[in-house]
């Protein structure tokens, strides 16, 4: 005990006289909250549209009427061919064109099918598919009250459950806390032990007679404490203060889980260490892996929209199961009962992670 | 006997390379043993294998009565190591390094500050200093008192005093005599063959195994010829010049002066040498007898471990 109490306060001297550690341990999850959430906003507005009306008739005025002031769109002129508009597409003005049929008011009245042409500029998928996806919704709302007008038919309303705002901020803010967590506990961890192999020191520190269970403690308890801080700092600090976000199911759940978590993601760290010998390298295993958690963790894409191949992927990252819990108890206020598959997979991979790192780490000596 | 090293081989993988061939040698209580020998020679090798940080492939070895396979634990505390790179936080001060390797080890500055007080003294002014700030020197001596701070029974000194100026080496041979009084055995590596010479016994290595061992002063006086050291204007062309006569044994550049040897002794062989050089043209041709130091030694050994092996 007295050497395990040893081992941590050299590792927390050591952390806290590295400046550029505690500043990224105190100034990362405060400035990435702050400015990712608003970059990877997914909301978009100020979509160019191109109006092309060869009707010229009320019903096609009323209809870019309801366009123009659904508020997502702006209009990049009028023109009066479809050949026109494609040449704001070419110069990259415009983002859709809409162009109305001739005809289009006398079909409606004639209860015949009349169609109208939506082309998107794909150059920027986001906006192509969210851009149409919008102006589809407007068209069917616009539709919806011509066969109110005419018949009275069935209006469909949707409703968003557990955010009923669509609020990106609710759901992006936790992912990033928890890339955020992982990336502390994975760079963190390596660097620290390969620190020590290219110094030398952890050959000293193998010539003595401490066990070996005193050293991995000695190593991982720092990084959970950190773990731990960054995460708070970020929910308590800058989730509920900036954005005003409150998680709503059981607080003990969600921080019973990050205890599993981080030592999942610090075994992880420790395993790359093993096959690190220079802090560069350790550095450049951590950012692959990094990349591959951070993209394939149903932060950016949605697990389930993925190809089957990459699903798997994504089954086997332990970010995945984060960010569900993180989302399943901040915006569905889950508790432990409905967590257990999530905390059931990531103990197995605590437990493989760290079983990896011993054995390599016996290997390697 | 404090180290027992009993036939014991190393062979790596990657690179493939026989790092030690089948090494045998003891060490007493309170003998300060020294590892003589270029880089690359295993010595590093042998000193992991004795510190439990490697295991050998083939061997038997014992150090303060503990085999190096089966008790690591006790082995480890019984033995002192410093690595050639001084292995220190450079974060910690001199004295948090100290107190965390005293801790290592179970025990506290306090209880072994007389084992060493006389080096700690030196560095002590700049205790709360960082160890990275230190100057090489003083690099050393701290790693000293942080591989002696659990007043181990052998030390391990791998190149000590490798990129430390003249000064501060030959203080340091002064801290390992100290020791020694004090009863731990040392076995210390080093390049230099000035050092051997300040040892109780040498093993010369080369390429993995031990050309000789014996005491620095038996190991001169086994030079098998005399040996002369020659010097005149134009060394370079001098020296390709004597290589070329096929009565000497041998001939090798050293510092000022060229060593050389004949393969038949007789009163007028350097004689007959230095009047056919002057005929060639050399000036200012100085020769005289000398005693064959221990690199004059090692040079030899290697020569004819070449010769054999060829």
């Amino acid at each position: 005990m007295r050497i395990l109490k040893f081992l941590l306060q050299k590792e927390f001297k050591q952390i806290f006289r590295n400046r550029s550690i505690l500043t990224m341990i105190l100034m990362m999850p405060v400035v990435q909250l702050l400015i990712m959430p608003l970059a990877a906003d997914y909301e978009i507005k100020n979509i160019h549209i191109a109006l092309v009306d060869l009707d010229k008739s009320p019903y096609a005025e009323d209809l870019q009427e309801a366009i123009l002031a659904s508020g997502y769109f702006i209009s990049v002129g009028d023109f009066n061919s479809f050949e026109e508009a494609n040449q704001a597409f070419e110069k990259g003005t415009a983002d859709l064109i809409l162009e109305i049929p001739a005809h289009f008011e006398k079909e409606i009245i004639d209860f015949k099918k009349t169609s109208l042409n939506i082309s998107a500029n794909a150059i920027n998928g986001v906006k192509a598919t969210v851009g149409s996806a919008y102006l589809n919704q407007v068209i069917n709302r616009f539709a919806q009250k011509l066969q109110a007008n005419i018949s009275g038919g069935i209006q469909v309303e949707s409703l968003n459950w557990y955010n009923p705002f669509l609020n990106y901020q609710a759901f992006m803010v936790p992912g990033i806390l928890v890339l955020l967590v992982t990336m502390v506990g994975v760079y963190m961890t390596s660097l620290n032990i390969v620190k020590e192999k290219e110094v030398g020191t952890i050959e000293q520190i193998n010539v003595s007679p401490i066990k070996k269970y005193h050293f991995i403690l000695g190593k991982l308890i720092p990084f959970l404490i950190i773990g731990f801080f960054v995460f708070s700092l970020g929910l308590f600090g800058v989730a509920r203060l900036v954005y005003g976000i409150v998680p709503i199911g059981s607080i003990l759940a969600l921080y019973s889980f990050l205890f599993l978590y981080l030592i999942a993601v610090l075994g992880i760290g420790m395993m790359l260490s093993t096959y690190a010998e220079t802090q560069q390298q350790a550095m450049s295993l951590a950012f692959f892996i990094m990349m591959i958690f951070i993209l394939m963790g149903g932060l950016f894409t949605a697990v389930e929209s993925m190809p089957e191949w990459a699903q798997w992927v994504a089954a086997l990252n332990p970010v995945t199961y984060f960010i569900e819990v993180v989302r399943l108890v901040v915006l569905k206020g889950s508790g432990f009962k409905d967590l257990l598959p999530q905390f059931g997979i990531i103990a197995l991979m605590a437990i493989i992670s760290n079983s990896w790192a011993i054995l390599n780490y016996r290997k390697t000596t | 006997m404090e180290v027992r090293v009993e036939h014991i081989s190393k062979r790596y993988q990657k690179p493939e390379l026989q790092a030690l061939k089948d090494i045998s040698f003891e060490v007493e209580k309170g003998e300060l043993f020294g590892l003589i020998g270029p880089d690359g020679a295993g010595k590093s090798t042998l000193f992991r294998i004795l510190t439990t940080l490697l295991l050998p492939d083939e061997g038997h070895a014992e150090v303060a009565g503990f085999d190096v396979r089966k008790d690591l634990r006790a082995l480890r505390s019984a033995v002192g190591y410093m690595p050639g790179r001084f292995s220190l936080y450079q974060d910690l001060s001199i004295e948090e390094n100290l107190r965390f390797f005293a801790t290592l080890f179970g025990t506290t500055i306090e209880a072994n500050y007389d084992l060493i007080k006389d080096i700690y003294v030196q560095i002590e002014p700049f205790k709360d200093r960082r160890a990275g700030q230190l100057s090489g020197g003083m690099k050393q001596k701290l790693a000293l008192c942080c591989a002696l701070i659990h007043r181990p029974k052998v030390l391990f000194l791998d190149e000590p005093t490798t990129g430390v100026d003249a000064v501060s080496r030959k203080e340091f041979w002064q801290m390992l005599k100290g020791l020694q009084a004090e009863g731990i055995s040392i076995l210390v590596s080093t390049p230099y063959m000035d050092e051997a010479s300040l040892c109780d016994r040498i093993a010369l290595i080369q390429e993995g195994h031990i050309l000789s061992i014996d005491q620095p002063k038996g190991l001169q006086e086994k030079y098998p010829r005399p040996l002369f050291a020659l010097r005149a204007q134009g060394m370079n062309q001098l020296l390709d010049s004597l290589r070329d006569k096929p009565e000497l044994a041998s001939v090798y550049a050293f510092g000022e002066y060229h060593h050389l040897s004949f393969k038949e002794q007789s009163p007028q062989g350097m004689e007959a040498l230095l009047a056919d050089l002057r005929s060639q043209g050399f000036q200012d041709l100085e020769a005289h007898s000398i005693e064959a130091g221990v690199e004059d030694c090692f040079i030899e050994l290697m020569q004819k471990s070449d010769g054999s092996s060829n």
